[in-house]
């Protein structure tokens, strides 16, 4: 019995709110300055106009209706789908590359969850004011200034989520348009949706859960700690400085100064816990690595500031690898990354980006395909020639109206038959299927096996298409 | 952490093969709610929707709410709107009727051009070929088969240059408006067995098949001879006669005797005797003016004329 209570309250740990405290230094910068950019960029790109001839004037605009894609001069089409393919691997490679050298640094730096859980807590401290201010008003009761702190700083919150969904939105979307509409009530059904999903999703994301999508729920939190190497840099705390011989301990009197400190066998951690306040996952540094740690630097930060203030060395929490911590003699902290795994990574991501740019440098403005009639396979006619019958279908992905001039090579060119459609006109974007009968007298036809469809786009300069195509008399 | 909120388990003081307990874990609170939710729902669905039996009635649930109209032909053709609660079949049928009114854009579309326009419009052609091969398979492929090549000695090749009733546009509707009845009398009773052996031979001849010159020569005879007066229907150089829709003899489509299939000579012969002396009365062709719109015939039409055979 006592077993079991004691394994029970083992799986069982109430979650505590945590009150990161704010700091200065330069990962707080760098995290600030790629917030600055990744909000600019996501925030304001719907509304970045584009000119174009034969849809909305839009930058970026993913066009579910017509199954076109638009990334400013770019057109990209459903049966593009493989660039995607390649985009995706591409990232997943950078990820892998990027944790094999310095760690989690998505998780700290770039990831969404990270970027708005930032930015809402910037939310709670413009409100409820610093750490010490937040623990307060958690702890007092609920009184008039606790709920209008609370709510006013959640209802910011919310208001950031609704607008963060519909910006998501707005990438599917004619912007202005879509604004007006999602309010006088005139959006697609999929679009209140979308907005409300994404509202409820990023606000309880990163408004009530914050780091507990990544401890418990972020698969890739997980699986990138199978990437670390022992000369993996990872955010460390250095024990043998900071604890020394006899542990680390406040700095009371007589054991002020470094060298008092180390006659004594302390080391330099003077144990303020600031490297705790200003964790937003909430764990100590000191402990070692942690599978919660998404890397930020903040706690290095921190250390940094109390290292000044008490004059001792920079860098008791610092990037370093494990193998250098471990090492007797440890040189300063740097790239190791003349190791097979991170060059294999660097090669996958070069050649992939060089494939998907080759792949998308030498699109073609236009995609036939030929499909014949088996049904029947052939057919003779009464002069004892043959015909056989063909679906062509012509897609154009250029922005303008197009005109294709349709003939054969390989045959006569009489031999062709496309009814009173001599030329196809198929407008901007749009695809079209066109009948084509061609006749062979009876020598020829069994003569024949293959010959050319010749599909001609009328404008100056365009590509001219050839599809070898079979010919059936037997 | 808070630790003095797990309490030791309580269990139902059975004890059974000397360790064995029963705990009594209340249910989980999420699961407790979850169930009573359920009660919720179901009262809130009683009162939207039809739920109980009363005597040969019930309870039709709030009207007006979710309710879909929709229009269906009944059995005896005429359209009825009806409006009931919402359900799978009534949404379907709604859906099916926003779908026909988008169809019937296009319908009205071919409808108003002339046949030309239509052959030389190239996305009014591409509904023409989606469209018509619905109307096709669904109406005419059981004789002219799926993709309307026909079977020799059953239904005529659509898809041929040969057009026994005639392959422009005018003349291929006025053949599905009002059907087909091809006719030729048994020749057994009016010529023996060798004339037809000789007339047959003429016939292979005609289409420049294995013959034999002399009984070619005398089928000749026959065939322009008033006892059995071949030339009446098939016309003086048995090209046939579009007006009845006899068969040209000279080319090398064969629509009864199946002589591209035989395997030699004889055989073929035979397949052409067989015809001659035993007649035919299976080629018929219903009628479509009342089972088809009007608009769906003239879609047709242009199907049947561009699609397929090309009317040439």
């Amino acid at each position: 019995m006592e077993a079991s209570k004691a394994s029970q309250s083992a799986l069982y740990a109430k979650h505590i709110p945590i009150f990161t405290r704010s700091v200065k230094g330069k990962y707080r910068n760098f995290k600030t300055a790629v917030m600055i950019v990744a909000y600019s960029v996501y925030f304001l790109l719907p509304w970045m106009p584009w000119e174009r001839a034969s849809s909305p004037s839009q930058a970026l605009l993913f066009d579910l209706s017509t199954r076109r894609f638009f990334i400013f001069d770019l057109i990209v089409y459903p049966q593009d789908i493989f660039w995607l393919a390649m985009l995706l691997f591409i990232a997943a490679a950078l990820l892998f590359f990027a944790t094999g050298l310095i760690g989690r640094a998505w998780c700290g730096y770039f990831c969404f969850q990270t970027l708005w859980t930032d930015l809402f807590i910037m939310v709670e401290k413009a409100i409820q004011g610093e750490r010490p201010a937040r623990l307060r008003l958690y702890k007092q009761p609920w009184n008039a200034e606790k709920i209008l702190k609370i709510g006013s700083s959640h209802f910011l919150m919310l208001l950031i989520s609704f607008w963060t969904a519909f910006t998501f939105a707005a990438y599917f979307n004619y912007a202005p348009d879509f604004l007006v509409n999602l309010f006088t009530g005139h959006a697609a059904d999929a679009a209140y949706i979308t907005v409300a999903a994404l509202t409820v999703t990023t606000y309880v994301a990163a408004g009530l859960l914050r780091e507990n999508i990544c401890t418990l729920a972020c698969p890739y939190a997980r699986f990138q700690g199978v990437m670390y190497e022992p000369d993996t840099l990872a955010v460390s705390y250095d024990a043998k400085r900071g604890e020394g011989l006899a542990g680390r301990t406040l700095p009371i009197a007589g054991l002020k100064t470094r060298e008092e400190r180390q006659a004594k066998g302390h080391g330099d951690c003077i144990d303020c816990g600031f490297c705790v306040q200003v964790c937003p996952t909430g764990i100590d540094i000191r402990n070692g690595l942690q599978y919660q740690c998404i890397s930020c630097g903040l706690c290095i930060d921190a250390c940094n500031n109390i290292m000044d203030s008490v004059g001792y060395p920079r860098g008791l929490i610092r990037y370093d690898s494990e193998k250098n911590l471990a090492d007797a003699t440890p040189h300063a902290p740097r790239l190791e990354w003349k190791r097979l795994k991170v060059l294999g990574y660097a090669v996958a991501i070069v050649v992939m980006t060089g494939t998907l740019f080759y792949n998308i440098g030498t699109r073609t403005n236009v995609e036939v395909s030929v499909q014949q009639v088996r049904q029947p396979m052939f057919i003779m006619l009464s002069d004892g020639s043959f015909r056989n019958r063909y679906q062509i279908h012509i897609v154009n992905k250029t922005e303008h109206d197009e005109i294709y001039k349709i003939s054969v090579s390989g045959i006569p060119a009489d031999a062709l038959d496309m009814g009173n459609i001599p030329q196809v006109h198929v407008r901007a974007g749009k695809d079209l299927t066109v009948n084509a009968k061609v006749n062979l007298e009876h020598e020829l036809a069994e003569r024949t096996k293959t010959f050319n469809f010749v599909i001609q786009p009328q404008t100056a300069g365009a590509e001219t298409i050839t599809l070898p195509t079979n010919f059936n008399s037997k | 952490m808070s630790q003095d909120k797990i309490k030791t388990p309580t269990t139902t003081g059975h004890v059974w093969d000397d360790d064995l307990q029963e705990l009594t874990n209340p249910l989980p609170n999420w699961w407790v709610w979850g169930f009573y939710i359920t009660f919720v729902f179901t009262i809130v669905y009683w009162l939207f929707y039809p739920a109980w039996p009363i005597g040969h009635t019930y309870t039709k649930g709030i009207p007006g709410w979710n309710s879909i109209t929709y229009t269906a032909t009944t059995v005896d053709g005429k359209e009825v709107e009806k409006t009931t609660h919402w359900n799978m079949r009534s949404k379907f049928m709604h859906e099916m009727n926003e779908q026909q009114a988008e169809q019937k854009k296009w319908f009205d579309k071919v409808a108003g051009a002339s046949y030309e326009d239509v052959s030389k419009d190239a996305d009014l052609m591409q509904f023409v070929n989606s469209a018509g091969k619905t109307l096709f398979s669904d109406n005419c492929a059981p004789c002219h088969q799926s993709g309307g090549q026909g079977k020799v000695g059953f239904s005529p090749n659509l898809t041929d240059d040969h057009w026994q009733y005639g392959g422009t546009y005018d003349q291929i509707h006025t053949t599905i408006v009002g059907g087909r009845r091809g006719y030729m009398p048994p020749f057994k009773e009016v010529l023996n067995d060798q004339q037809i052996t000789q007339l047959a031979n003429y016939v292979l001849s005609l289409s420049g098949e294995p013959h034999d010159e002399t009984a070619a020569a005398a089928g000749a005879n026959i065939f322009k001879g008033d006892s059995a007066a071949c030339y009446y229907c098939h016309g003086a150089d048995a090209k046939g006669r579009v007006e009845l829709g006899s068969a040209n003899l000279t080319d090398k489509i064969w629509l009864w005797a199946d002589v591209p299939a035989a395997k030699d000579a004889a055989a073929k012969l035979d397949a052409v005797k067989h015809v001659i002396s035993g007649g035919l009365d299976r080629g018929v062709m219903p009628n479509w003016d009342h089972r088809l719109k009007p608009e769906q015939i003239k879609l047709l039409t242009v199907y049947v004329h561009d699609s397929l055979g090309g009317g040439k």
